[in-house]
């Protein structure tokens, strides 16, 4: 995993509340047996206005004009703005994919569905979490100033905008943000303490050995 | 210490903990499916690791099988070969059990883990997709995990995990006839909406959860991460202990005798502290159905279509305008004036027997109302589909109209064929009504399995308990 340090973008806001896995990438796309190649079809039913099927070419689908990320003043957009309840619904770890494929590094909201958030945290996706003031005060913004970027300082765990005027501070998981910071994999972790689980697994076993049989 | 249910398998899989909460957790039983399986045995197969434990695998093909045509096979390549990677994997690293396309068990992850009893009490339990959840009504921890955490898994045997909260919903009094499981999920998360439940594992209980079967139990843990909680879980009683006796990977002899008298152990101490109670009265639950492209737009089958004007927060009212732009309703509608074009009965939500037998019972000897283009059964799983045949309900479904399919997730998801065209509405039992779900354009209402039956029939939503009484 790519390491995360202080990353500066260009903010594209979504809003709406309770932004489904569905919404993020449609079911269609999921047959794929690949991690990469989802960006195309982010937001797929939104972004296009014809119907996206696996394989059609980017040049030939009709991006429908009204949806925010197809406005020309959000793209090369890397930090997404959301509201409440973003990335609910099924635990498709094609949602993070397609995220980070399509170029988004954050996502800020004032809550996440759960299994989504800990997908994210493992494709160096980082989603931040403001209070619904603070994600209000930063839609504010972004739809007042064209080219309005956002700096993201994992290591100091703030957003702030460029000009320093305002800043917000976010909670992380310790461990996750170690994760993150370093570009370190969970199982790779883990497997350091091989010992324990084998110690753990044969006391389970003996415990309850119907698991086992 | 008092513990709650979800303290006592938590405390019981905790490997190691580090200071700030961090914990490896043992895993012990793996469902695995075909869509959110192929890049993580994919890392593994790079970073030249085995599967910890196969045997603690149990896998099927469901999202992406036909249900119709099964002679031909699967046709559309791309899903083929997400199946046919699944065999791969499987042939290649093993698993305690393997019910692939075609074989006479297959059928819905959720719905065949319990039917072979190769979910049981006590253990942790974790699939690549969200609604594993349903498990818990088995009195095991049971959640959905991403692809990453299934290569977590298959490698280490552990998940890396935070405790979550703490949430009880007690149902007290007793379900109405006609009233079911589905509609306390869906009444529970019209109350506490989609991210009431974020952070917590819930525990149903309450005398109206206690008199639910095991099956209807399923339906709701199925649905507690429709509610925002990755986890949703009921204590063993001799209900739970009645309906694992004798299924294929239940132990047996002794390891029976030892197994339930641990089971009986599963439940939340009296007077264990809870960080959320909510509680509902069951007594007074009517039928609900859902009008929006969010589960937590449901309503009392009585009721009318929510008016935006009527709404001063900004953001729900834009939301409310959304979803009625997407759904093609008009506000104040009265549910009972909506018509539908396709009814689906299936999913891991509601596709068991019991689902099965209800809906059969509805419609036996009516007939599809005429604007109603396709109303499709689609049972969870092979045993399900040969029990129901058994019982003559094929026949009943048939005889009214409805179409009598092979089992998988179907129009739950639509990866299949089996898909809503662009607005077309649906009365459906599965579990999410998010725009294009069910097919780009399509309108889902999320109903109960006697609901969707009478709706069939109706050819538009009506309190089915005024049609059980006739």
């Amino acid at each position: 995993m790519e390491k995360f340090a202080v990353y500066e973008g260009l903010v594209a806001p979504l809003d709406r509340a309770n932004v489904d896995t569905d919404a993020i990438i449609p079911k269609q796309f999921l047959k794929s047996i690949k991690r990469s190649g989802f960006g195309v079809n982010l937001f797929d039913a939104w972004r296009f206005l014809d119907v996206g099927q696996p394989g059609v070419p980017f040049k030939k689908r009709q991006p429908n004009p009204d949806f925010i990320l197809n406005d020309a003043r959000y793209q090369g957009a890397s930090i997404l703005l959301g509201r409440k309840n973003f990335g609910c619904g099924s635990s498709r770890e094609h949602a993070p994919w397609a995220l980070t494929d399509y170029g988004f590094k954050a996502v800020i909201a004032p809550s996440f569905g759960e299994i989504f958030f800990n997908n994210s945290l493992k494709n160096g996706l980082l989603p931040i979490v403001l209070s619904e003031t603070e994600v209000d005060t930063l839609f504010h913004d972004v739809f007042g100033f064209p080219g309005f970027k956002l700096t993201v300082d994992l290591e100091n765990q703030r957003v702030a905008t460029m000009d320093g005027q305002k800043s917000f501070n976010f909670d992380i998981d310790p461990f996750r943000k170690h994760c993150l910071l370093n570009g370190l994999d969970d199982i790779g972790l883990t497997l350091q303490h091989v010992d324990e689980i084998k110690q753990f697994e044969a006391q389970h076993q003996l415990n309850q050995p119907w698991l086992f049989s | 210490m008092l513990k709650t249910l979800y303290d006592k398998l938590w405390d019981s899989h905790v490997v190691r903990m580090e200071d700030d909460g961090t914990a490896l957790i043992y895993i012990d039983r793996h469902l695995v499916h075909e869509v959110t399986s192929p890049q993580a045995y994919e890392g593994l197969r790079l970073a030249q690791r085995r599967p910890w434990r196969a045997d603690s695998i149990v896998a099927t093909a469901d999202h992406n099988t036909p249900t119709t045509d099964w002679d031909k096979g699967i046709e559309d390549p791309v899903s083929k070969l997400q199946v046919d990677t699944l065999d791969q994997n499987i042939k290649e690293y093993g698993a305690k059990a393997y019910f692939p396309f075609l074989d006479s068990r297959q059928g819905i992850v959720h719905v065949i883990g319990p039917e072979q009893g190769a979910t049981l009490p006590g253990m942790t339990v974790v699939c690549g997709d969200s609604h594993t959840s349903t498990h818990g009504a088995l009195g095991c921890l049971a959640h959905g995990i991403g692809t990453s955490e299934v290569e977590h898994v298959l490698a280490s045997q552990c998940l890396v995990q935070k405790k979550m909260k703490n949430m009880l919903v007690r149902v007290e009094g007793r379900l109405d006839a006609g009233v079911s499981a589905k509609d306390v999920a869906l009444a529970l998360i019209g109350k506490i909406g989609t991210a009431g439940g974020t952070g917590y594992a819930i525990e149903f209980a309450g005398p109206a959860i206690e008199s639910l079967s095991v099956e209807g139990r399923m339906t709701l843990c199925n649905m507690a991460i429709e509610a925002g909680a990755r986890a949703g879980m009921i204590a063993v009683d001799q209900i739970t202990i009645d309906y694992l006796k004798g299924r294929t990977f239940a132990p047996t002899g002794d390891l029976w005798d030892r197994a339930v008298s641990y089971w009986r152990t599963l439940r939340s101490d009296p007077d264990a502290v809870f960080d959320l109670v909510v509680t509902l009265d069951g007594s007074a639950l009517i039928p609900q159905v859902t009008w929006g492209t969010s589960p937590e737009m449901v309503l009392d089958v009585n009721g009318r279509v929510p008016d935006p004007d009527q709404e001063k927060d900004a953001e729900k009212r834009e939301g409310i305008e959304r979803a009625l732009k997407y759904m093609g309703l008009e506000p104040n509608t009265r549910i009972t004036d909506i018509r539908i074009d396709k009814v689906f009965i299936g999913s891991c939500t509601n596709s068991r027997i019991e689902d099965l037998r209800t809906a059969a019972k509805v419609v036996a000897g009516k007939r599809v109302a005429s604007n109603v283009r396709l109303a499709m059964v689609v049972p969870g799983s092979g045993l399900v589909k040969a029990q129901a045949e058994q019982e003559g309900l094929d026949k009943i479904f048939v005889a009214a109209g409805f179409e009598w399919r092979q089992p998988g997730c179907s129009m739950c998801l639509a990866m299949n064929n089996d898909r809503l065209e662009s607005g077309e509405r649906c009365a459906s039992t599965s579990n999410r009504n998010f725009e294009g779900r069910q097919g780009a354009g399509g309108r889902t209402h999320l109903v109960s399995p006697a609901m969707a039956a009478s709706a069939a029939i109706e050819g538009a939503f009506v309190d089915v308990r005024s049609i059980m009484s006739e």
